[in-house]
């Protein structure tokens, strides 16, 4: 057994405040999955490349893989199970990603509609080339992007019109 | 893809950061965002007994200018660079560098202190503050000391850093208003580290180049200050003769390693063409 000392970590996720001890080497994305069972955010590549783990910390999008969790104490934390709506339905990136065809194998999704969702927080009207900049650390193996692309310009419309706007945030 | 075991240090001040440094040596490491370390420790190629945290220190945050020098703060963010007014006003090279270094995330938390402090040969801020003639302020036990990052770089990893000393800010004096700048990456992909690159910043005055500093990344050991090509395009008028001696002046000083990125006479020749590209960019953005 290890002498080094667990250490308290308290994250809001999705709007709940939850407390685990947990040694300090626990990366943020093994405590997402293994210490509160929010398996959305994907482990795949581990090496900071692919963002299938991407979750929004304190209004920033980051790799959960490479972030410890102590790091993140205190944070605000939203992840793919914190992005319907709250009367459970789709948001509108989900649904951009349902109608415009935006996965395949679904396996980027997560971290693609989590990066996508603080993208247009922060630049609520895109062009296509700030889109494709945007979640360019975000790998996707089906799609070729395009409708990736697609998906998060329709969101972008639709929260664009007065009468939603309000629903999206 | 488990980091060995540490003992998680979160300081509040630099003081007290150096402090713990103090007391475990070798066995202790800063971590700033994370986005080096924190991949070699999940490799176990880096393994501190010691991890301390410099994300609560309210004092290695911001951005700010008195007196003709811009001081930059270690735990700012390339994502705080990029939204910076007042480097998009007076150093826009900065945010154009910034933009270029992997992906969105990665920028969330990456810092220009741990950028600069690392030594890795890939990254893109030395070779920028180089050029820009910055320096960095290490903060050890007996207070600060500054390091041109001229003389910064030692070898891939070595730098002038002690073990005990952190590197708390950058100093970089304000360019001229009206100056040229430009950095050029050459990358497989968005995201990756530079095949080669260069950064130019220069001013011009009746189409004569009135003074110019080049620098140059991922094609040593360190980046590399180009300082002969420099100065033969110092009082030039950008001609072709000149730029190509120029050219060849930064080229003769790389040594790059044959690697993913290419053989070592490609990259030599990349540098000299990113070179070429920014100087030419770089004449065009400067007031003549």
């Amino acid at each position: 057994m290890s002498d080094i000392e667990q250490i308290p970590v308290t994250l809001t996720v999705n709007g709940k405040k939850v407390q685990r001890f947990v040694e300090p080497r626990t990366l943020l994305i093994h405590f997402l999955r293994e210490e509160l069972n929010i398996t959305g955010p994907h482990i795949g590549c581990e090496t900071s490349h692919c963002g299938a783990c991407t979750v929004e910390m304190n209004g920033m999008s980051v790799k959960s893989c490479t972030v410890f969790a102590a790091q993140a104490n205190g944070a605000e934390m939203t992840t793919i199970e914190g992005m319907a709506n709250p009367d459970g339905t789709l948001s509108a990136l989900q649904e951009g990603f349902r109608q415009m065809h935006g996965l395949q194998c679904g396996f980027c999704t997560p971290g693609m509609i989590t990066r996508a969702h603080t993208l247009l927080k922060e630049n609520p009207n895109p062009s296509e080339e700030e889109i494709r900049m945007g979640i360019a650390g975000n790998l996707c193996r089906c799609t070729g992007y395009q409708n990736i692309v697609k998906a998060i310009q329709y969101a972008a419309e639709q929260l664009n019109q007065p009468e939603t706007q309000e629903a999206a945030e | 893809m488990i980091p060995g075991e540490f003992t998680y240090h979160r300081p509040s001040s630099v003081a007290e950061a150096v402090a713990i440094l103090v007391s475990h040596g070798d066995e202790a490491r800063p971590l700033s965002g994370g986005h080096s370390l924190i991949p070699m420790m999940k490799l176990r190629m880096a393994a501190p007994e010691h991890l301390v945290d410099l994300g609560g220190i309210a004092d290695l945050k911001g951005i700010s200018e008195d007196g003709g020098t811009i001081t930059i703060r270690a735990m700012t963010t390339q994502h705080e660079l990029i939204e910076s007014d007042l480097l998009s006003e007076k150093l826009p090279i900065v945010r154009e560098t910034s933009l270029l270094i992997a992906d969105p995330q990665i920028r969330y938390l990456g810092t220009l202190g741990g950028n600069v402090a690392n030594g890795d040969p890939g990254n893109d801020m030395p070779a920028l503050m180089q050029c820009l003639n910055a320096s960095y302020v290490l903060t050890g036990p007996d207070g600060n000391r500054e390091v041109a990052a001229r003389d910064f770089y030692e070898a891939a990893y070595f730098t002038a850093l002690a073990p005990e000393e952190i590197l708390t800010a950058v100093k970089i004096p304000t360019p001229p208003a009206g100056h040229g700048w430009a950095y050029e990456k050459l990358k497989r992909k968005v995201g990756d580290y530079a095949t080669a690159a260069a950064a130019v910043m220069l001013s011009m005055s009746g189409g004569t180049v009135t003074s110019c500093s080049v620098a140059l990344t991922n094609v040593a050991d360190t980046p590399l200050y180009a300082a002969d090509a420099g100065d033969i395009l110092n009082g030039s008028t950008l001609d072709e003769a000149t730029v190509a001696r120029a050219v060849a002046a930064a080229e003769a000083i790389t040594d790059p390693a044959s690697d993913g990125r290419g053989p070592a006479e490609y990259r030599t020749k990349m540098a000299g063409i990113m070179m070429q590209r920014a100087l030419a960019r770089a004449a065009e953005r400067a007031s003549a």
